[in-house]
């Protein structure tokens, strides 16, 4: 974004870049740069908090005034702790005839369908898995854990791409099934560590690092601490 | 997993380096027209998604609401654009914003890139230019950037 502020501003364009990661806004020096302390994927800080949005578009569009270039820090920081975990009762076991992870993620296509209706469909499937086609890639994955080399697997693309599908299907279809707005990341470790075609994603990159792979075919699957 | 330790990740990635900072004097922000630009890969869905290098951009229609998130990263939170729009993308924010006059007009255009870029040339000499020229062409004052 930093880089971007530069361009733009050279093209006589006056600029606010928003940062979340101090070290990046701070060493990338934009004409007026404002670091939010957020969660990554959430720079405004808190969804469906109009109030709180408005703050920081305040603060950023104040730096509007400066007469030289300027970086500062809004006041309130959202911290994550690793710790929270959106609850979601998953579907029960219905055909024991498919993998479980399959079974998993057939059985949450109503909920998928009622946050896509509700919310739209911002981040679920749809870049390279369609909907319909989540549960092939599921077994994909499942079959890359046991064993099958990922060429041979039937991946419906490339492999970060195809997960990034299937876990937006889950973070999605959990919108619906939680009681509440989860926090940062909370659904990323439901999806990781509660649902049978999170931790077969996760047993398939396994597979592939253990079995010589490129690193980029398969770390990008998860996210990288994982 | 912790957001701090995915920030740490990033800690080691080559910043560019601009030996100095152009620097351009708004308007007065209640008589600006404000654009936003995001590096979220945000699109609509009847345009190209994102490939995993591309320098490119696509312009969005200040009044749609189907925005769709291409970015490439593992390495971020998407509940929050799932939930709300306005988390990586403030467009209803700016709506009332001038609406009550803070600011002069919502530029009817904005405009998105892909942020998982290693290689920033093609942004720098290339699409980031032409990008700054469409928007000065619609009469754009401030561009706010937005980061995912």
């Amino acid at each position: 974004m930093s880089t971007l502020a530069h361009v733009f501003e050279a093209g006589g364009l006056a600029t606010v870049a928003l940062g979340s990661i101090g070290a990046h806004i701070g060493g990338t020096a934009p004409p007026r740069g404002l670091w939010c302390d957020f969660p990554l994927g959430r720079p405004l800080g808190r969804p469906n908090d109009a109030e709180f949005q408005h703050r920081v578009l305040a603060h950023a569009f104040s730096l509007l005034s400066s007469p030289e270039p300027i970086v500062e820090k809004f006041a309130e920081t959202i911290a994550d702790d690793g710790s929270e975990t959106m609850a979601c009762t998953l579907p029960p076991r219905h055909d024991p005839n498919l993998h479980v992870a399959v079974d998993e993620a057939n059985g949450l296509r109503p909920a998928y369908d009622r946050a896509v209706a509700k919310l739209g469909n911002r981040v679920g499937a749809g870049r390279t898995v369609s909907a319909d086609d989540i549960p092939a890639a599921v077994q994909a994955f499942a079959d890359i854990a046991d064993g099958t080399p990922w060429k041979q697997a039937g991946v419906p693309g490339i492999p970060a791409r195809v997960a990034q599908d299937i876990r937006g299907y889950y973070e999605t279809a959990a919108l619906a099934l939680a009681e509440h707005a989860p926090s940062a990341w909370a659904g990323t470790r439901w999806f990781f560590e509660s649902t049978e075609a999170g931790r077969t994603i996760v047993a398939a990159r396994k597979a592939m690092a253990d079995s010589g792979e490129k690193h980029g075919i398969w770390f990008y699957i998860t996210p990288g601490d994982r | 997993m912790a957001d701090a330790d995915l920030k740490a990740l990033t800690g080691g990635l080559e910043l560019p380096d601009f030996e100095t900072t152009a620097f351009t004097t708004p308007p007065p922000l209640a008589q600006a027209t404000v654009a936003i630009v995001s590096s979220a890969s945000l699109h609509h869905p009847d345009q190209d998604d994102f490939a995993p290098t591309d320098t490119g951009y696509r312009v969005l229609e200040a009044g749609r609401r189907d925005y769709m998130c291409g970015h490439w990263s593992p390495n971020f939170d998407a509940t929050g654009i799932a939930l709300d729009i306005n988390t990586v993308f403030p467009i209803d924010r700016l709506d009332e914003l001038a609406a009550e006059g803070t600011i002069g007009k919502v530029s009817d255009i904005h405009m998105s890139y892909a942020g998982n870029q290693f290689d920033l040339s093609g942004v720098r000499m290339d699409s980031g230019p032409a990008g700054a020229k469409l928007l000065r062409d619609h009469e754009v004052d401030v561009v706010l950037f937005t980061p995912v």
